[in-house]
């Protein structure tokens, strides 16, 4: 279903399907990276011509927000939480450990594409912190060892 | 048997679904005939997935359970049997009108839900005049709940008396502060409330068309409230002709892509509108100059789903609850290292040590309890020095700190201080809109200033000060203008951590 190289037609009936909806911008940009795992770049110029806005204004409002990716990520994306209640319960230490045994930073991804770890700002599971994700998937009282097996799990 | 596994994201991230299998597989086994129903969280998230068994005295309650706890279940002695859920010191002590139908019922089943007082406020609703309504809401003292206070009633007759084509409600669930997850718990658990909330608000404003901006890190609380509104929809409780009383109301799930700043009510709006979440300023008010221009309620999500319970049970009722201008009751969401985390819905007027010390049990690490920081990352650390502070909106203001949406996070003494007021300056910066100066290039200047002072130069404690101040004064919103709170709090309380002390001595 994802593929990261759709073609304009696709793209278009993208946007195309959300223009019903007063200010359609963010549910067009959040429709295009469900499918294709990123906004590609070829998507911007059609959303301006559509919407009747600027490049610079799609870009600029594609850029504001932390979810839209300007590249696919790696297949299995792990979200940990930074805030403070997770950082309570040894956040800081758990995101370390994983970083450290991937050898990637905040938001890198795996050389051989394999894991993106990002940063979250809370996912509202506070009173069983630390809390990650890993794909779709919620672990609350986080640890290495966990967020290994969902990896080994979702292979 | 019928067995009541909540479908709440906290279960859900504690095993809740591995449990559900484990029944389905037991009950198969023993050739058992078993119904699995999925309810909200009862709120006691250190008990999660909390299974409930429903027998002839009530629903028994089981947890924190796991996969290997299920056989159990079918025979008598179970180790993790809590006894009855509604005898639980947890649940007896509350006083439940937000959340009195969360975790008892199906979220999505509309039938439970009115069986248990659902749309009995919006039926009353209907059938009184647009001012009554407001009358109703001012008279029970509801203050937004997403943290400013600010009177409910007052903003609805605002946009009430606005002239305008169109009018929208907007439910502000971009619940991104640390420690609070009511907003999260109410739409995964009882979703049907908040859409009655917004729909009596619509009435009672004359708007005919609601979002609810919700944001993208919460996908459970997005599906369920998508369903509970097509559910809704197609049972006339939304559209054209609102239970048939000629008014008609719709409204639409608006997901957030993200930013922190969205939760800021005009920064939503953009977004909503499919700009940059930049932060408007006001004048004018989102009331007479809101979504696409035209008046709009901005309410959080709490104080929407309040509502149908203010016209359920009469304004009067829910006014006996509280503290001075503090009316009503405030879901407390206690969090962080606690040992008993999760949601306590209580009357205003709770001292910060019984919430912390008797509902939380302390540390969850069984150190002591250093600071507590309450109303999310903009919030002040208070210290146990201030636990007989009572929870209200005046009283927490008078020890410089703010309740926000009543989330609390608690430190043990392991905690860095100066580090967590870093980490205020560090979060401001990421997510400044940018719009104005203090907050954007203050919030870096605070993490450099941070830095020196963490390298033993006590010279920049002033510079960090004044700083603040500036922040705090100059800034267009509150992400900029209460960052000082946690950082300049963390500094008061403990400044031995700053080397403030250190240099004194010098």
């Amino acid at each position: 279903m994802r593929h990261s190289h759709p073609t304009s037609e696709e793209l278009q009936a993208l946007i195309d399907a959300q223009m019903h909806l007063e200010g359609p911008l963010l549910p067009i940009l959040h429709a295009i990276q469900e499918a294709c795992g990123h906004v590609p770049e070829a998507a911007l110029p059609l959303i301006a011509e559509t919407l009747n806005l600027s490049r610079a204004e799609v870009h600029g409002v594609m850029s504001f927000y932390h979810d839209f990716r300007k590249a696919p990520a790696g297949r299995h994306v792990v979200k940990i939480c930074r805030a403070e209640a997770c950082q309570s319960m040894g956040a800081n230490a758990l995101s370390e450990a994983v970083l450290d045994k991937l050898g990637i930073g905040w938001g890198g991804t795996t050389p051989d594409g394999r894991v993106t770890v990002e940063a979250v700002y809370c996912l509202g599971l506070c009173a069983c912190a630390p809390a990650a994700m890993v794909g779709e998937r919620l672990i609350a009282r986080a640890d290495v060892a966990r967020i290994d097996a969902e990896l080994e799990g979702a292979a | 048997m019928k067995i009541w596994v909540p479908m709440d994201s906290a279960a859900k991230a504690l095993g809740a679904e591995a449990v559900v299998a484990a029944i389905r597989a037991e009950a198969e086994t023993r050739g058992v005939e078993v119904e699995i129903a999925r309810n909200g969280s009862r709120g006691m998230i250190w008990l999660e997935p909390l299974v409930e068994v429903e027998t002839p005295e009530g629903r028994m309650a089981y947890g924190p359970m796991t996969p290997a706890d299920v056989s159990a279940l079918f025979e008598d002695g179970h180790e993790k049997a809590l006894g009855l859920t509604d005898e639980l010191d947890w649940m007896k002590r509350q006083t439940r009108l937000t959340f009195a139908r969360c975790g008892l019922t199906d979220p999505l089943s509309l039938p439970q839900y009115e069986a248990l007082g659902g749309l009995a406020g919006l039926r009353r609703a209907i059938g009184m005049k647009a001012e009554e309504i407001i009358d109703e809401v001012k008279l029970s003292g509801l203050r937004g709940r997403g943290g400013a206070g600010f009177p409910t009633g007052i903003k609805w007759d605002t946009v009430r008396m606005a002239h305008a084509d169109r009018k929208y409600i907007v439910c502000n669930a971009d619940e991104g502060d640390s420690g609070t997850f009511a907003d999260r718990m109410i739409i995964e658990g009882d979703p049907f409330c908040l859409i009655e909330g917004m729909a009596i608000a619509g009435i009672g404003c004359h708007a005919e068309k609601g979002f609810v901006y919700l944001r993208s890190e919460y996908p459970d609380a997005i599906a369920v409230l998508g369903r509970a509104i097509e559910i809704a929809r197609a049972a006339g409780v939304l559209g054209a002709d609102v239970l048939g009383s000629g008014h008609a109301f719709d409204m639409e799930v608006r997901v957030g892509a993200g930013a922190y700043v969205c939760g800021e009510e005009t920064s939503l709006l953009n977004s909503l509108e499919g700009k940059r979440g930049v932060v408007r300023a006001k004048p004018p008010l989102p009331a007479l100059e809101g979504a696409f221009g035209k008046p709009t309620v901005v309410n959080n999500v709490i104080s929407l789903a309040t509502v149908p319970v203010i016209f359920e049970k009469g304004a009067e009722h829910y006014a006996n609850f509280g503290l001075g201008r503090s009316k009503g009751t405030i879901p407390l969401q206690i969090a962080g290292n606690v040992r008993h985390g999760g949601l306590f819905e209580t009357a205003f007027g709770m001292s910060l040590g019984q919430i912390v010390e008797d509902l939380g049990g302390g540390t969850a690490s069984g150190r002591a309890v250093k600071a507590v920081q309450v109303g999310g990352p903009l919030g002040a650390y208070l210290s146990p020095e201030q636990f007989d502070t009572p929870f209200g909106y005046e009283e927490f203001d008078g020890q410089g700190a703010l309740i926000g949406h009543a989330g609390l996070v608690v430190f043990d003494d392991s905690a860095d201080m100066l580090g967590m007021a870093r980490f205020a300056m560090e979060f401001c910066a990421v997510e400044s809109c940018g719009k104005c100066t203090p907050c954007r290039i203050g919030a870096v200047r605070g993490v450099e200033t941070l830095d020196r002072i963490a390298a033993g130069d006590a010279s920049a404690i002033p510079l960090l000060t004044d700083l603040c101040e500036t922040m705090q004064d100059g800034s267009l919103c509150a992400l900029g203008g209460f960052t000082p709170y946690p950082v300049m709090s963390a500094l008061r309380l403990f400044p031995e951590e700053f080397g403030a002390v250190r240099e004194a001595a010098e």
